[in-house]
């Protein structure tokens, strides 16, 4: 008989998620949906706003990737304007959104998603000597030495936790899955774990540090203006530049000797996982079957980002080029072509009967609710309407943006640096390539490009402090904003650390006439869609076996994996059998 | 004209605040017998996880003399007296005496963000050691049954004990169904209403838990609503502002185990110490605001060399808050210093009021009338009629000097 596990909250994340799946008799996942539970409507609210204002509100769609809106806002309107901004406007946003990557990227791997690969109790009992050996080899795996290795700062770190464990509350680490049989890292590693997941907590103010230095503050970043970048006071002071750059390089230091180590780590550890699929790797590559655990759709989307010169929009060569790859086949790549982007409402919360482009796009709310049972519970009604999410749908077809999609997209396109950090980093790690499209290679995809981005970063500060220097202060295109404000339309399309982001906006009479953002987590944990196909999330966990099904390690695993950020894209699941015995998952492991 | 544009000088040089940061030796005093007094009680107490914060600091890495220095600041920042700052030091210590629930509503997380951004004592320190921080989404290892186990076992255990912190605003419309939470699909309003109940005090943090923020901005597409419009019968503190200061999260949390009482509010439930003064008392480019040198348009000299940014749409002289003073991310910037202006984010409605790159001549904002209390309120007040007229009086030399008259709206 199958049981029906419900998962709400999916804490960990940004914004409110629910997942629903229905598991088999060998607690397999055979359905599985995917539903956000709040909406607040901004796309309205920017209707009949000064498009120069939108960036500003638009940021606000979410607190975790908020410059990325905030860039993709101004950029639209910008795009409507037929705007070319300076050279410092240019860097100075790859930097602020750079510096995005990087700290959001460690915040999820260490403080959003390592708990589903880390045991913490586990570590209690590690062997602190041992445990200096063990992340001096996985060091070594990354070719650095480690960020920490003394026996006695593990020990410090472990007697910290002990003692936190020991007086009885937990705070938020109460009620874990602890102790759960996929839980597979060693307790020398779980402490490795650990012990990162605290450093991190320190680097990361550091990091949001570079986002503030140009942006103002962070979260939500306030120098960037149609037209270009308002920080001239930073960009002509060298000690700001030289500070930017010095906590980068520290930043880049605990991602080199700590964030790919331990990803070296879990890779390894998780391996099998990763490449439990059926399908041989010949077929894979063919486009046919599923990759390991948690590979879902095998579509992968990048629109592209990071301009690296200085002409207009969609002309300039990109960090991360654009493309989609189908079926995981990594020798062919397709153009993107956005007029080929619709959004379906079939199984959302709005009203609608087609497909739309963003354009197009409406945000009329028709909320149906959810079922009601008897047993506490109220299920979604997945036959109908079901998440407050919108489903994108490109080309007719579901595709999964993110890090592993830019990944996927860069070697497909044999993008020479991208290749180079994705094939060294497999080779390191004695990893086929096939465990990529998993669970676990999501979150290496991540790690690669984090690595990647703190490199290029540098290039990216010694190129501004050089253009200063050399009397460039130029941060603001002029224009007409009468001119230009009277009848157009634009859109701002590129990345953010989730993946493709894209706003749209219509403007007539100098104020925002229609106004739509498709956003990551949309693409990701968007419902079902009007021909019943599912969504990246639904699809990464079919198929997976979960140990407990009261402690669905399994389901938050996978679904962490694509670092949901859900007040962008607001939905959650239902079941579909009738028969189905409803599993209330609520036995807590207590330490 | 030079007159008037005395008269405007005049009024934002006032001492605007009207926060009384001298009260008299007799009422400190008694507050510092009060204090220790409370101190004591909670000395005796058993705290939610039995942690020694001195050897924690000691781990750390923190000598007494930095520790003292922190709490010296933030004394400081409580607008209280130096002969608090051992007080302060032992209220921090005891951190683990507020058991802290985290509540995430209508929200984009970025207040949750920002308090992982918290500076003073290290946030692993605040996380893990120092509150005992029971329930937070974003944070928390447990999900679903779990994690709302979690949740209830602590409302139980702390029963009229913790601080609740909301984050995110309360959508009102469709009887509250645009934000559910939980296995039941429990609404936001009716999970906020149980949370509430065995509060100690609600700390309202974010301009969307305060006044509504972003979802709140016209038209409200889902009538989203701040805390208090729906809890009563609490002791309700608003820290409002998008994304509040972490730095303004631990002072309500020092001052409550301080004093165990919440911190003397404005009529709008704002902490005087943090939202006792504007943006525009304390800003670093005010000279040049007094001296009438503006940012005319992006990037021009005048941006280049940091002139006020009021006519590029800055709200510091309307906005209640005390970023000028302590700014963001460990002090590294701040909204004005990087060039952009203030937009008001403290204040109630901002979004449809100030969040434009326009100065306020443009606005068409009325004066609000009756029910204003006295003090920062009052002042308040005052500003909003007395920028309309400043803005005139500057609107009218800019014309005189040859420069175009409203900022952003026509370039020739
Ligand atoms: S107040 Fe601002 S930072 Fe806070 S949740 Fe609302 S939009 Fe986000
Ligand atoms: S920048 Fe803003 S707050 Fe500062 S002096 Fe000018 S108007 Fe006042």
């Amino acid at each position: 008989m199958s049981k029906h596990i419900v998962v709400d909250p999916i804490t960990r994340i940004e914004g409110h998620l629910r997942i629903e799946a229905v598991i088999d008799e060998n607690n397999t996942i055979v359905d599985a949906y995917s539903a956000s539970t709040m909406f607040r409507g901004i796309e309205t609210i920017l209707q009949g706003r000064d498009p120069r204002d939108c960036g500003l509100l638009a940021m606000r769609i979410c607190g975790v990737c908020t410059g990325t809106h905030y860039q993709r806002s101004i950029e639209a309107v910008e795009d409507a304007f037929k705007i070319t901004i300076p050279k410092n406007a240019r860097i100075v946003r790859n930097l602020i959104q750079g510096a995005l990557y990087v700290h959001d990227h460690l915040v999820h791997f260490y403080h959003l998603h390592a708990l589903d690969f880390v045991d913490v109790v586990s570590a209690l009992s590690a062997d602190p000597a041992k445990t200096a050996a063990e992340a001096r080899k996985w060091a070594a795996v990354a070719g650095e030495s480690p960020f920490i290795d003394g026996e006695g700062e593990f020990k410090a770190i472990q007697d910290r936790v002990a003692k936190f464990v020991k007086q009885g509350r937990l705070g938020i680490f109460g009620n874990g899955y602890w102790g759960n049989a996929h839980y597979k890292l060693t307790p020398e590693q779980n402490l490795i774990g650990v012990a990162h997941y605290l450093q991190a907590l320190e680097i990361q103010r550091d990091l949001a540090k570079m986002q503030a230095i140009f942006g103002g503050k962070n979260p939500h970043p306030q120098s960037i203006v149609v037209g270009g970048v308002t920080c001239v006071q930073d960009i002509q002071n060298p000690a700001r530049i030289a500070q930017f750059k010095s906590l980068l390089l520290a930043g880049r230091k605990f991602v080199k000797e700590a964030y790919l180590p331990d990803v070296y780590m879990a890779g390894t550890m998780y391996a099998g996982e990763a490449t439990d699929s059926k399908a041989t790797f010949t077929e894979l590559m063919a486009g046919k079957g599923v990759g390991g655990t948690g590979g879902g759709l095998l579509n992968y989307m990048s629109y592209g980002d990071f301009r690296l010169d200085d002409t207009g929009f969609y002309k300039s060569g990109l960090l991360f080029p654009s493309g989609i790859v189908y079926g995981g086949d990594i020798s062919k790549v397709a153009d993107v072509d956005q007029a080929k982007i619709a959004e379906d409402v079939t199984h959302s919360w709005y009203k609608g009967d087609k497909p739309l482009h963003p354009y197009e796009g409406q945000t009329i709310p028709e909320y149906t609710g959810l079922d009601k049972r008897e047993d506490g519970i109220a299920y979604l009604k997945t036959k109908e309407k079901y998440s407050w999410i919108k489903s994108p749908i490109y080309n007719d077809t579901r595709v999964e943006v993110g890090p592993l999609a830019r990944m996927v997209v860069g070697v497909a396109r044999k993008d020479k640096r991208i290749t180079k950090y994705v094939t060294e980093f497999l080779q390191r790690g004695n990893l086929p390539i096939a465990v990529l499209f998993s669970t676990v290679g999501r979150t290496a995809a991540r790690a690669i490009e984090t690595s990647l981005m703190s490199d290029v970063m540098i290039e990216w500060v010694d190129e501004l402090a050089a253009n200063a220097a050399a009397g460039d202060l130029k941060t603001w295109t002029d224009f007409n904003f009468d001119e230009v404000s009277m009848s157009t339309k634009g859109m701002g399309l590129a990345e953010a650390p989730r993946g493709s982001l894209g706003h749209w906006v219509s403007i007539a009479d100098g104020k925002v006439v229609n106004y739509q953002a498709v956003v990551p987590s949309t693409w990701n944990a968007a419902p079902r869609d009007y021909k019943g196909r599912m969504g990246a999330y639904e699809a990464s966990l079919i198929g997976t076996k979960v140990a407990n099904p009261e402690q669905p390690l399994e389901i938050i695993r996978t679904i962490h994996s694509f670092d949901p950020c859900i007040a962008c894209a607001v939905h959650v699941v239902d079941t579909k059998g009738k028969e189905l015995a409803v599993y209330k998952v609520d036995t807590s492991c207590s330490i | 004209m030079s007159d008037k544009i005395e008269a405007v000088k005049k009024l934002f040089t006032s001492k605007s605040s009207r926060v009384e940061t001298n009260k008299g030796d007799t009422y400190y005093q008694d507050l510092f017998a009060k204090c220790e007094a409370r101190l004591n009680e909670m000395r005796a107490q058993t705290p939610a996880n039995r942690l020694d914060f001195s050897e924690l600091l000691e781990e750390n890495g923190i000598d007494r003399r930095e520790f003292m220095k922190w709490a010296s600041a933030t004394t400081a920042m409580l607008m209280l007296p130096p002969m608090f700052t051992p007080l302060v030091a032992d209220a921090a210590v005891m951190m683990n005496r507020a058991p802290v629930i985290w509540l995430e509503l209508q929200d984009c997380a970025g207040n949750s963000e920002a308090l992982l951004r918290a500076d003073g004592p290290k946030i692993d320190e605040i996380v893990l050691d120092i509150i005992s921080l029971e329930y937070h989404e974003t944070l928390q290892a447990a999900a679903g049954f779990q994690a709302e186990k979690q949740l209830d076992e602590a409302m139980e255990t702390f029963k009229g004990k913790y601080l609740l912190f909301v984050e995110g605003s309360i959508p009102m419309g469709m009887n509250g169904q645009y934000g559910t939470i939980g296995a039941a699909g429990e609404t936001f309003h009716d999970h906020l209403m149980r949370c509430s109940e065995n509060a100690a005090a609600i700390v309202a943090v974010g301009a969307c838990a305060t006044f509504g923020g972003i979802p709140a901005a016209s038209p409200n597409p889902t009538g989203a609503v701040g805390v208090m419009n729906v809890v009563k019968n609490k002791p309700i503190i608003n820290i409002p502002a998008c994304p509040a200061n972490p730095a303004n999260m631990v002072g309500v949390i020092l001052h409550y185990l301080l004093t165990g009482q919440i911190p003397e509010l404005d009529s709008l439930l704002r902490p005087k110490f943090a939202f006792g003064y504007r943006i525009h008392d304390n800003c670093e480019r005010r000279a040049h605001f007094d001296a009438g040198e503006y940012v005319e348009e992006w990037g021009d000299k005048g941006a280049q060399n940091n002139f006020c940014l009021y006519k590029m749409g800055c709200k510091g002289p309307m906005t209640f808050n005390n970023c000028s003073i302590v700014r963001y991310n460990e002090g590294i910037n701040w909204p004005i210093g990087v060039g952009r202006g203030c937009i008001g984010c403290s204040e109630p409605d901002f979004w449809d009021k100030y969040a434009y790159e326009r100065p306020m001549a443009d606005a068409k904002i009325k004066a609000p009338t009756g029910g204003v209390e006295k003090t920062v309120d009052e002042f308040g007040l005052g500003m909003l009629t007395a920028v309309g007229i400043g803005i005139g009086i500057h609107a009218a030399a800019s014309a005189v000097a040859g420069k175009r008259e409203k900022s952003g709206e026509s370039h020739e």
